[in-house]
């Protein structure tokens, strides 16, 4: 009962059992350690990818209920993506484990919403825990991107006129 | 079990004579005194280059520094890099940085005498072994120079990696120079840069190495090794401290698909299995029942109310537990018309929750003997612990340290407590097979090793001036250092630092302060900032209240104190945060500002928090923090720490709190364990004394000190203090 889905662009058969976490399946059949294991019940944000763009909390979602679906993890990005180019510029890592479940916040959130404001980046990444407290970089690198992006399409959006 | 020893002896290449030494060595001898890395290192087999063990040059000149240092997020890595590039005169862009193997001779920390890393030294105990390696290895280079282009060496410059003679205009790499370099005697007592001619050391260029492959999923932790034929293991550990297993059926948990064996080890009952998800569901269905006639009964209420009474002179004491001075003078106790300040002081237990649970990997019984890959912080205690498990010298351990996902002191472990699980595994699976043991985060905590739940009581008697005259401090706290092979004799520093040699209490005429610690069964550990995360907080929060009795402004009468007791450091830091911070000035509407101050592992920090109350509770704004870290390496760095160490602190003071009920783990996750979360980080300004005395620690000196400010700046808002952490009880 193998079940299907697009991996970075990739079509995967995946054999686990259908119950398993999307999280492990991942980790351990696909070889993509980018997505941590951090506390498994949704709530540190390590685990997150995106599944046809929307973020979610790999850990808390069994393989069967993605069937189809397009899921993204930090390898996915490509390592150039202008969230990473600020992650690098800003040395925003200090222990890395959450930084990758970090990113992929962010990226969602770029993705729908290009300028966001300070309190919608304290909003959108509020389930990602960093124990090492890097949060004062991680919210600088996702302004910092967010400007490069911008300059980038040189469209702010309504929002952030707002 | 000795024939079991000597087989495996056998395997090692070891002689009886080197097992005695290494038997000894396990029992204790981490006090000897003499040279223990030396015996600990028995049986170690590490490749040294011509450069040393601490730098590796390649054809291309490329250089590579080990570390002997773990990289748990704290920035070690570039750090002892750039010391290196920095007397090497190596090209920055070019430096690049590896995990040094486990042996304790070549690896020591020079401050420990282990490997190891913790207690904020990773800079510091480095500072002159590298600095003499990568001038040791330049003087190899220019040497050659010398040799091959027949100039005095004298006349020879290095820059970025560049050798040249300006006179001859000769110029090399180190790739071209190599072979002329690596046959030259490195110099015992090599020249080294005098402060003012550094070109790196101190600036911006210093940054991580490991930013890109953190940002991209590349960097290798321990959850993500996955070797050939690997094993998962997951642990059913005892419900209460201190429980044993008395029997268990794991007809269920054998017959989930994945699940290749159900094994009972000292710490509970591990299922080994294919992969982690199998190895967890194998769990689910396990039964175990627990023997728990010696478990710890009592919880967090229990022991705080009996700490309470303690301190306040009632009860009677167990048994050879009795109080210890830490600081006396004077008569404390005498009588005098000043007014007082009492108040008790309520720590909780905390967990360290590094975003990474802890894991390791092992190897036990295959042809190339035991090896971990593992995020390992003490190198040496955890080959000592895992030799005495699978009988073999300390130094034939091998490990393979990995990047950690946080620690915060939970790694530094004298019984290796996850460590030796995964050896006690492996060990039964043999064969040489790799198992990895996964920790879900309920285990992680549920394991313990806490920050002890303390308890501290104060009574300061002012002088007619406003300042002390008399202060009577008691801690009550587990000990850290107890049953350990450091264990001190008289009473643990660990437990009052921070309060013991205080200036408050320099210049304070009579002193009685004391500590009690109390044993229970409950394990307690280091953790990031050690005792200074209570005692920062009683002093300094005190000081506010003192200062409001004295009708004196914070700063100033701080700033008194300190000139009584000569703290001249203390003195620097606090002036540079006050005038950063504008406290001269009105603070913005709504705001409050709080002050403190504290010295720990080397290093003095002064931090002025801005804080506005929102539904009653504390919302921290910019946070202006001053340290005198001695040289900064990277200053970059130092800022990240004092950020990352800002918002540690402030979780506990805003949220961390473990409960213990009848000697178990109450919170086991982030659910019910919060922590401080992204709206709520601090907006941290760095600012670094210059300094060119020797480096000190960064990584922990940051966090002691916003929970006090912060309850100073409510103190001024609301005219409350707060005497129990945290601040917010979920
Ligand atoms: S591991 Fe998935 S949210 Fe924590
Ligand atoms: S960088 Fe360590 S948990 Fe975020």
């Amino acid at each position: 009962m193998a079940t299907s889905l697009e991996i970075n662009g990739r079509t995967v058969q995946v054999e686990a059992t259908p119950d398993t976490p999307l999280l492990w399946v991942l980790r351990e059949e696909v070889g993509l350690t980018g997505p941590k294991f951090g506390c498994g019940i949704g709530q540190c944000g390590a685990c997150t990818v995106l599944a046809n763009g929307a973020p979610v909390r790999s850990c808390s979602l069994p393989v069967s209920a993605l069937s189809g679906m397009k899921i993204t993890t930090i390898e996915g990005l490509g390592g150039t993506h202008p969230l990473q180019q600020a992650w690098v510029k800003l040395d925003v890592p200090q222990c890395g484990y959450c930084q990758t479940g970090q990113i992929m916040s962010a990226a969602a959130l770029l993705a729908s919403n290009p300028r966001p404001s300070d309190a919608e980046i304290d909003a959108a990444m509020d389930g990602n825990i960093c124990r090492c407290g890097a949060y004062q970089r991680i919210h600088a690198a996702i302004r910092e991107a967010a400007q490069a992006t911008g300059q980038a399409t040189g469209q702010p959006t309504a929002k952030s006129r707002a | 079990m000795n024939s079991h020893v000597d087989q495996a002896a056998a395997r090692s290449g070891a002689t009886r004579r080197d097992l005695v030494v290494g038997t000894a060595l396990i029992s204790g001898a981490l006090l000897v005194g003499c040279s223990p890395a030396d015996l600990m290192s028995a049986g170690a087999k590490t490749e040294v280059g011509a450069f040393g063990p601490f730098i590796r040059i390649a054809a291309d000149g490329a250089v590579t520094v080990v570390s002997k240092h773990i990289e748990f997020g704290q920035g070690s890595h570039a750090g002892l890099a750039a010391i290196v590039a920095e007397e090497l005169d190596a090209d920055w862009s070019r430096v690049s940085v590896e995990q040094s193997p486990a042996n304790s001779k070549l690896y020591a920390n020079t401050l420990m005498g282990v490997q190891g890393t913790g207690g904020s030294t990773a800079i510091a105990n480095s500072w002159m072994q590298l600095r003499k390696a990568g001038a040791a290895a330049r003087a190899m280079f220019t040497g050659a120079a010398a040799a091959a282009w027949k100039v005095p060496e004298a006349e020879i410059t290095v820059k970025d990696g560049v050798v040249s003679h300006v006179a001859s205009g000769k110029s090399a790499g180190f790739g071209d120079l190599i072979q002329g370099a690596a046959a030259i005697k490195p110099p015992a007592e090599p020249r080294l840069k005098s402060p003012e001619a550094f070109t790196l050391i101190g600036t911006d260029r210093v940054r991580r190495k490991d930013s890109l492959a953190k940002s991209t999923g590349q960097a290798r932790y321990t959850q993500d090794v996955n070797l050939e034929g690997m094993l998962t293991a997951v642990v059913a550990h005892a419900p209460r401290f201190g429980a044993k297993v008395r029997g268990f059926d794991a007809t269920e948990a054998r017959k989930v698909a994945g699940v290749v064996d159900v094994i009972q080890i000292p710490t509970g009952v591990a299922v080994v299995a294919k992969s982690t998800w199998a190895a967890i569901q194998g769990r689910n269905v396990l039964k175990v029942t627990w023997d728990e006639s010696k478990a710890e009964g009592r919880g967090s209420a229990e022991l705080e109310a009996q700490y309470t009474d303690w301190a306040a002179g009632k009860g009677t004491l167990p048994d050879k537990l009795k109080w210890e001075s830490f600081e006396s003078r004077g008569d404390a106790a005498a009588a005098g018309d000043g007014e007082v300040f009492e108040a008790t002081f309520d720590f909780p237990f905390l967990a360290h929750a590094s975003m990474e649970p802890m894991n390791c990997v092992a190897q036990v019984g295959g042809k190339g003997g035991t090896k971990l890959t593992v995020a390992s912080q003490s190198q040496t205690i955890d080959q000592i612990n895992t030799a005495r498990i699978v009988g073999a010298l300390p130094g034939s351990i091998q490990i393979e340290t990995l990047f950690a996902g946080g620690s915060f002191g939970r790694r530094a472990n004298f019984q290796s407590d996850f460590v030796a699980e995964c050896v006690q595994i492996a060990k039964k699976v043999g064969k040489g097979t790799p198992v990895k043991l996964v920790w879900t985060r309920e285990d992680d905590m549920e394991a313990g090793y806490f920050r002890p739940l303390t308890h501290h009581r104060v009574r300061v008697r002012l002088d007619k001036d406003g300042y002390p005259a008399a202060w009577t401090h008691r801690v009550v706290t587990q000990s850290l250092m107890k049953g350990s092979p450091l264990a001190p004799k008289g009473f643990d520093a660990t437990t009052v630092e921070g309060a013991m040699g205080s200036p408050y209490l320099k210049a304070t005429p009579a002193v009685d302060g004391q500590v009690l610690m109390p044993e229970n069964g409950v394990p307690v550990l280091w953790w990031r900032s050690v005792g200074a995360t209570h005692t920062a907080y009683v002093m300094e929060h005190t000081l506010d209240h003192l200062a409001k009795k004295a009708g004196r402004d914070p700063v100033a009468y701080r700033l008194a104190l300190f000139e009584k007791a000569g703290a001249a450091r203390h003195i620097a830091v606090l002036k540079l945060a006050a005038e950063k911070a504008g406290w001269d000035k009105p603070a913005p509407a709504g705001v409050t500002r709080g002050v403190a101050v504290h010295e720990c592992f080397g290093s003095v920090v002064a931090q002025i928090a801005e804080v506005r109350l929102v539904d009653g509770n504390p919302k921290v704004g910019r946070v202006v923090t001053a340290i005198d870290c001695g040289t900064a390496i990277s200053p970059d760095q130092i800022a990240a720490q004092m950020e990352g160490g800002t918002c540690f602190g402030l979780s506990a003071a805003l949220h961390d709190e473990m409960i213990i009920k009848a000697g178990a783990v109450d919170r086991k996750n982030f659910d019910a364990y919060p922590v401080l979360r992204h709206s709520e980080a601090p907006k941290v300004e760095t600012y670094i004394l210059p300094s060119t005395n020797p480096p000190s620690g960064a990584g922990e000196p940051g966090v002691p000190v916003i929970a006090p400010a912060v309850a100073n700046a409510v103190l001024a808002a609301t005219g409350k203090g707060a005497f129990r952490l945290p601040m917010i009880r979920a």
